[in-house]
């Protein structure tokens, strides 16, 4: 009986090689109920492999990730379920209409009601006058707001964003934050990769910063960003 | 932190070049065998002199198939243990092996056109020496074409298997095929009614042919490792 | 198990809705094969060979280089905005996204088989008489097989700078014994000749189907999963 004792994601000591490339030296991330960490970091740093490892998309060399106790392999498919991630692209197909690209991503989790989920989810986002659509007519913003529909539409517990602010205007920015506050409440927790960290910062209870494939600084999110900044330099340069 | 690099690097120098000794060793044996082959081995009535040519031939065709059974299995070694030696030692089983069966594909011709006064028969040994011979080609293209290590390795381990799985299927077809269109009778080498001289000779030649594809085996596989020792310095 | 079968369905379904949409592989396939009859025919020396004697090997031949055209469709529209990842995140087991990649790619050979097979009655002025359900099962029989391996390596392939020069090169060898064996049964077939003479084709391709077919289920998740 896998134990959790709480944690909705335990990863312990990951570390990824890419051919002469070590691109994660040791990571270790807790996530409880409510947790949101805001990821920062140079580029190269290894953000976007750590995030991709989270999902269970790459193994890593060494070190494992498991999702409510239960280990992230590759015999164990059932164990993604609780995991919601968003990458840079939307993984949506060309062909199809926003709403069946939705209701494919719903019959793929084995959801009760596709539809409802699916109109849950357009409503949500604002999405429902462009549900018949093609994603190749959607402008970048709307876009993303579809590629969020459908990382978010089987309800995860464990939400995995990469530069999700990207693309969207301010009103998009803080449709999106309280999103992911209401989610946070109800016992969701997150891991966000960003680049302007003051998009986050309210939302975030934890920050880290990932450098050389490894944190240089993790800590509670307290204060102010301004007074955060310079201690984020000094991790970098220190 | 340097100790485990150099210990890779010296354990692949060693490798190579026990490599080489066993290859030297085979070629020198493959020396004998010829001389045993055309001096003491009776020549055969129907097809004369140029009969010879299958004590090269039919190892040839052995080392081939086997190099390729090797790539097979390390293949399925590799899915379960995932250990990129295993990985490379296939790569090196693969690339002896397609030189071997280019050795076959030039000199069965060569037979067989002064004695059946063709160049080509879908026997049994052509016909898989071919197959495999194209598998080798599209491993290596494979190889070639994929540029991370690890899913070069993967996609390699998946292809070899499946070649591996074809293999008796090529071997059924031709049955099929033969006992259908009986074909005209040759002589069949592989039967066991061959004189012992020519026995002898023949499991020499094989024997030979063995150790020469363990040596160059073990010689480019030491090369590979002692590449990616030199490549990967902090990682094991 | 079920779960896998219904899985494969629906992803199955997704790519023959996007395709009837979109209908340029489809179309584009369809059209090639017709192309490779009409080289076929124009390059036969008509007083030398009767079209019927042709029949079985250019049938083939077309049939085998329309589905290779056809196959590198399935993982091609994964590529775009990184939609396989999307399969991949979701508790899919890997052996049912094979599946229904397979399917999806069964009905696509099938279908451009259907169109192929008349128009090659038509141009090559064969009367296929009773022989037809025969050729059709063993239409069925070959594609079952080739298709199945040509899943898992147009799946490799789609990660090459070439893929379609990669996926011929490796799924060519094999692919010439399902062909080879249709090829036998189907020149039978027109030849009028009893069911047993077939049989030994029949039973070959049958057992090619079931042994890739299993192993291409098992041996999928190494292609996908990193």
């Amino acid at each position: 009986m896998p134990s959790s004792d709480g944690a909705l994601l335990e990863a312990s000591d990951l570390h990824r090689i890419y051919g002469a490339a070590r691109v994660l030296r040791g990571v270790y991330l807790r996530l409880t109920p409510g947790d949101a960490v805001a990821v920062v970091g140079p580029n190269g740093a290894g953000k976007t492999t750590l995030l991709r490892i989270l999902a269970g998309l790459v193994r890593p060399t060494a070190g494992e990730v498991r999702i409510l106790g239960r280990r992230l392999e590759r015999d164990d498919p059932g164990a993604r379920r609780p995991i919601g991630f968003l990458p840079h692209q939307s993984m949506l197909y060309d062909d199809l209409t926003i709403r069946e690209n939705l209701v494919f991503v719903a019959r793929l989790f084995g959801l009760a009601n596709p539809a409802a989920s699916v109109r849950r989810a357009l409503e949500e986002l604002e999405l429902t006058h462009r549900a018949g659509d093609r994603p190749r007519s959607l402008s970048r913003g709307l876009l993303q707001r579809a590629a969020l529909a459908r990382a978010l539409l089987h309800d995860p517990r464990i939400l995995l964003l990469d530069e999700p602010f990207t693309a969207l205007d301010a009103a998009g920015a803080d449709r999106l934050r309280s999103m992911l506050a209401s989610r946070l409440a109800g016992g969701a927790a997150l891991v966000l990769v960003t680049h302007q960290l003051s998009e986050a910062w309210d939302l975030a209870t934890r920050v880290g910063v990932l450098a050389n494939g490894r944190w240089a600084l993790e800590v509670l999110r307290e204060g102010a960003l301004v007074d955060f900044a310079p201690r984020w330099e000094a991790a970098l340069h220190g | 932190m340097t100790e485990p690099r150099d210990n890779g690097l010296d354990r692949a120098r060693t490798l190579s070049r026990r490599g080489l000794g066993i290859s030297v060793v085979a070629l020198a044996a493959f020396a004998g065998v010829c001389v045993l082959a055309l001096g003491f081995t009776p020549v055969e009535a129907r097809q004369g002199l140029a009969q010879k040519i299958f004590y090269l031939h039919v190892p040839a065709a052995w080392s081939s198939l086997l190099a390729f059974s090797i790539v097979g299995i390390v293949s399925i070694l590799y899915l379960w243990l995932r250990d990129r030696r295993l990985d490379l030692f296939a790569e090196s089983s693969a690339e002896v092996g397609v030189m071997f069966s280019v050795v076959m594909l030039t000199t069965g011709p060569i037979w067989a056109k002064p004695i059946w006064g063709t160049w080509w028969t879908w026997d049994a040994r052509l016909t898989l020496t071919l197959f495999v011979f194209f598998l080798f080609v599209g491993y290596l293209a494979l190889r070639a074409a994929i540029h991370d290590p690890d899913e070069r390795a993967r996609f390699s381990a998946v292809l070899g298997i499946m070649g591996l799985v074809l293999v008796p299927f090529i071997h059924l077809s031709v049955y099929l095929f033969r006992t259908l269109h009986p074909q005209p009778i040759v002589l069949k080498p592989s039967a066991p009614s061959l004189p012992w001289e020519m026995l002898r000779t023949l499991l020499a030649s094989v024997v030979t042919f063995t150790l020469l594809y363990i040596g160059l085996v073990t010689t480019r596989y030491g090369l590979a490792l002692g590449r990616r020792a030199r490549e990967t310095p902090d990682a094991a | 198990m079920a779960d896998s079968v219904r899985l494969a369905v629906v992803i199955a379904a997704k790519d023959i809705r996007a395709e009837l949409r979109n209908r340029t592989a489809l179309l584009s396939a369809t059209v090639f094969a017709a192309l490779v009859l009409v080289i076929f025919y124009f390059s036969r020396d008509p007083t030398a060979v009767p079209a019927i004697v042709l029949a079985p090997s250019v049938l083939w031949v077309t049939f085998a280089f329309a589905a290779i055209v056809a196959l590198n469709r399935a993982f091609t529209v994964e590529r775009e905005h990184g939609a396989m990842d999307g399969l991949l995140l979701a508790p899919v087991p890997r052996g049912a996204i094979f599946l229904g990649k397979y399917l999806a790619n069964l009905a696509f050979v099938a279908a451009v088989q259907a169109v192929t097979l008349p128009l090659f009655v038509v141009f090559f002025n064969v009367d296929l008489g009773s022989a037809l359900p025969g050729i059709v099962a063993t239409a069925a029989l070959a594609s079952i097989g080739f298709v199945a391996v040509g899943t898992v390596f147009s799946a490799m392939a789609v990660r090459t700078r070439f893929a379609e020069l990669m996926l011929p090169v490796l799924l060519l060898p094999f692919m010439v014994w399902p062909v080879r064996w249709a090829v036998e049964a189907t020149a039978r077939l027109l030849d009028g000749r009893p069911l047993s003479e077939l049989a030994g084709w029949l039973r070959l391709l049958a057992l090619y189907d079931v042994v890739f077919l299993t192993l291409c289920i098992m041996i999928f998740g190494a292609v996908v999963d990193e």
